[in-house]
């Protein structure tokens, strides 16, 4: 049974993987406005008149 | 979602985009309003980001409200052919704009914001302080991110041995899922734990005994005990409750930031303040609210009168008293041309400012709150918190140090001992302290400034329910001065002579009356200058000066005028009222303002009256007045002993001073013009404020005139939300009982642990916030009043 600890490991490294993401995520500022991204999806942009770059 | 797109047809005028594409949208004003972004030294300090091609501004448009609004904000491009891409961030009520140096300026920008009707507001403090509060607030993130993947996979871990893993039997994966909780723990206690350990250090360097003290004791124990545990193989520990708690923490500090944003969509109560500036725009004047003041803003400032925001001295003689800022009451002489900081109050005659920046309510409210007018006071009050926490501190102690003493001394059984100790710290949650007090008051204050009753902070509150003796100005505090009435009918002008009306005045001393008048903040000459006709010019005064509780004079021309008191004028009808004239000696008349009692002031001085458990509150009128009106005052004061006239603003604070010594707690109530010593003096000192522009940092709180008649609502809120507090802390003691009889057992099982902290603690979130909540809807105030800015 000592498969466990490989499971175990392995597991937390994958976990671990996730825990960086969020971290990175959160440095680059993806969390800082929750409201407004919902609100952008929605508006209906006429693709020719659209912002360059 | 839908309905807010709808309504804001009617108020955003995007609708105006589509045939104005490519037109140039900006008003000449608002492009010289913002004539000072061309300074490359301004544009410099603004700019995010600046290439040739491409630069990056973030603007503050606090009047953006809705959907259709961002729609606007983000279509920026098409206003003006230089903006490359515009990002809004709504919380924040920022736009990002990228735009092209070569083909427009920060200066039209800005202009054309204003002219869609987003001006921003700049305030370089603000902007300089918001990195940082941003970057506090990803510390937490990061830390709630780290905890939550501890606590998982230490909860994951711990199973095993809830369900029945047995030490001898599987003694390898005991000892290896206790080292695994082990190192996974340490960058919770290291990092995510950090803040409060170091908040109870700093406040026992103090010798300030802070609420963190005992939850980093708890902390500690909880990991310290654990560590050891499984270091010597002798148990599992308790790293999924330590981490667990941790967690809640967080999340409760992370909950209540996102609750004070969420305020700062309506105005967060913390920086709101209450007063109003008077702003000369094109010729007209108007009162606005501060947060409605933008840089570039005129304003007047009249004598006695607080400067709102930095600005620069326009025109005019300025001595600004800056005691509010730094302490100093000798007033600082101003020259046309230097700036003003704001803070400042103006001694003397109407000055005019223009203001380069916006106003930092939260600066103000900073100021308030600070130094300089920190009463002695402090020393003898114990807020419910402080006492709570050093309550709870000194049991968990003694219960701590009578368990060791039991076990080891009387049982000699020296490993329970540690064990009971141990458990005691770990169980033991001051919660109730640290999340209903916060959450509650929280909500309290909010709540009441909603609905025009401003207090400094929360422990004026404690102090306002704990009055004995009330004492009321009164004029312009329990009178008032806004009627149906016009006002020419409520100034009646009685000359010399005995005639009945302002006939009996050649024009040019009524222009210098209505000129000196006009310079002046008192209710008195804001009425006779209302009273006066509309069509008479304002002429120049010089050597204007202001004695409270007396009266104005100045020179107009080659006359002396003074308007005031009868002394004060020279003249001899004392047995009289009212305002006097005198002209180079000579007394003209006088000026009978009638006035008028606020509506609600029975009910509000029988609330104050009558017994609340077991003590009453004794009520007193002091008025500056002869005692002309007796007899009416009588109907709200019957008893004699209470009323008081002819009281200079000195003795006002005398007789506070000796009510004190008699043991009372004053509570007093002015009209902040020439009472700020009174003010300071009362354990709680209201500013009942008609027309918001005379704020007196003295006092600890700001009662909107209109809302006078609510106090008997707010008090009681109050109290009752006091009394849901004292509540909690019942259902926060009966969770500890529980929690510490299986620990003085030293039956503490990490599973009981585990459940009962988390319960305990979430129990108390919801009984403070949904009670409060509930009590707010059932005093009525819950629902926003329909005015919400103060009236001028």
């Amino acid at each position: 049974m000592k498969i466990m600890l490989f499971l175990i490991l392995t597991s937390l490294l994958v976990a671990g993987g996730f825990l960086a993401a969020y971290l990175w995520a959160a440095r680059t500022g993806q969390f800082e406005d929750d409201e407004t991204p919902a609100i952008r999806v929605l508006f209906d942009d006429d693709p020719a008149t659209e912002p360059g770059k | 979602m839908a309905y807010d797109i709808l309504n804001a047809h009617d108020l955003c005028q995007f609708y105006a985009l589509a045939p104005g594409a490519g037109k140039r949208l900006t008003n000449p004003l608002h492009e010289k309003t913002f004539a000072w972004l061309d300074d490359p030294q301004m544009a410099e300090h603004l700019l995010d980001f600046k290439q040739e091609r491409r630069a990056k501004v973030r603007f503050h448009l606090p009047d953006m409200h809705c959907a259709a609004c961002i729609w606007l904000l983000e279509h920026l491009y098409r206003l003006d052919a230089g903006v490359l891409r515009s990002t809004v961030n709504f919380p924040q009520k920022t736009v990002s704009i990228d735009f092209d140096p070569t083909q427009t300026t920060l200066r039209r920008l800005a202009a054309m914001l204003a002219s869609v009707g987003y001006p921003p507001h700049f305030s370089l403090a603000d902007a300089a302080s918001q990195p940082q509060a941003r970057r506090g607030g990803r510390r937490l993130l990061y830390q709630i991110g780290l905890t939550g993947f501890v606590m998982g996979n230490v909860m994951l871990l711990s199973f095993p041995e809830y369900l029945g893993l047995q030490r001898e039997h599987d003694a390898w994966f005991f000892g290896v899922f206790g080292y695994l909780n082990l190192l996974l723990s340490v960058p919770v206690l290291l990092f995510a734990a950090r803040d409060y350990f170091v908040s109870a250090w700093n406040g026992l360097k103090n010798k300030h005994l802070n609420i963190d003290l005992p939850v980093s004791l708890g902390l500690f124990m909880l990991f310290a005990r654990s560590a050891f545990e499984v270091l010597t193989q002798t148990g599992a520990g308790y790293f999924d409750s330590f981490v667990a708690l941790v967690f809640l923490l967080l999340c409760g500090k992370w909950f209540q930031q996102l609750a004070f944003h969420r305020l700062s969509f309506e105005r967060d109560f913390r920086a709101y303040f209450p007063i109003a500036a008077t702003r000369r725009r094109q010729q007209r004047e108007e009162a606005v609210a501060l947060d409605a003041l933008a840089a570039g803003d005129m304003i007047l400032v009249r004598n006695g009168e607080l400067v709102p925001a930095d600005g620069v001295l326009a025109r005019g003689v300025a001595r600004v008293d800056y005691s509010f800022v730094t302490g100093e009451s000798e007033p600082v002489a101003v020259a046309e041309g230097e700036k003003i900081f704001a803070g400042g109050k103006q001694c003397g005659d109407l000055i005019e400012v223009v203001l380069t920046r916006t106003v930092s309510q939260s600066y103000l409210t900073q100021l308030w709150n600070d130094e300089a007018f920190r009463p002695a006071r402090q020393a003898g009050t114990d807020y419910m918190a402080d006492r709570a926490g050093r309550w709870f501190t000194y049991l968990t102690l003694g219960i701590g140090g009578l368990c060791l003493l039991y076990w080891w001394v009387w049982r000699g059984d020296v490993a329970t001992a540690i064990n009971t100790f141990t458990a005691v710290f770990m169980v033991a949650c001051p919660c109730a302290i640290a999340v209903s007090i916060p959450f509650t008051m929280g909500n309290v204050l909010r709540w009441l400034s909603r609905h025009g009753f401003y207090l400094k902070n929360a422990q004026v509150v404690e102090r306002l329910l704990d009055v004995d003796a009330v004492v009321f100005d009164k004029t312009g505090t329990i009178t008032t001065l806004h009627t149906t009435d016009a006002a020419a009918e409520r100034v009646q002008f009685e000359a010399v002579s005995g005639a009945g009306t302002m006939a009996g005045i050649s024009p040019a001393a009524l222009t210098a009356i209505k000129s000196l008048c006009y310079r002046s903040n008192h209710p008195l000459s804001r009425q006779i200058y209302a009273a006066l006709p509309a069509e008479l010019p304002l002429t120049a005064v010089t050597d204007f000066s202001e004695t409270p509780g007396r009266g104005v004079q100045g020179r107009v021309g080659q006359h002396e005028l003074r308007l005031g008191s009868a002394d004060f004028t020279g003249a001899d009808m004392v047995s009289k009222n009212g305002v006097f004239v005198a002209m180079d000696g000579a007394v003209l008349g006088r000026f009978e303002v009638a006035h008028h009692y606020r509506p609600g002031l029975r009910a509000v001085l029988d609330f104050f009256r009558a017994p609340r458990s077991g003590r009453s509150a004794t009520v007193f009128l002091l008025s500056g007045d002869h005692d002309r009106e007796r007899a009416t005052l009588h109907t709200y004061f019957p008893d004699d002993d209470t009323l008081f006239f002819e009281k200079k603003p000195a003795e006002k604070l005398d007789f506070i001073k000796k009510l004190q010594g008699a043991g009372r707690r004053v509570l007093f109530f002015g009209d902040g013009l020439n009472d700020a010593g009174a003010l300071r003096q009362a354990e709680v000192g209201v500013v009942v404020s008609e027309h918001a522009n005379n704020f007196t940092p003295a006092s600890d709180a700001i009662l909107r005139a209109d809302a006078f008649g609510r106090l008997p609502q707010f008090l009681g809120f109050a109290r009752q939300n006091l009394r849901l507090i004292r509540a909690s802390f019942g259902v926060a003691i009966l969770y500890n009982i529980m929690g510490l009889s299986y620990a003085v057992t030293g039956a503490l099982s990490p599973l009981v642990a585990a459940v009962l902290m988390p319960v305990s603690s979430v129990t108390l979130v919801l009984i403070g916030t949904a009670g409060s909540h509930w009590l707010a809807r059932h005093w009525g105030l819950a629902a926003p009043p329909d005015k919400s800015h103060p009236d001028g």
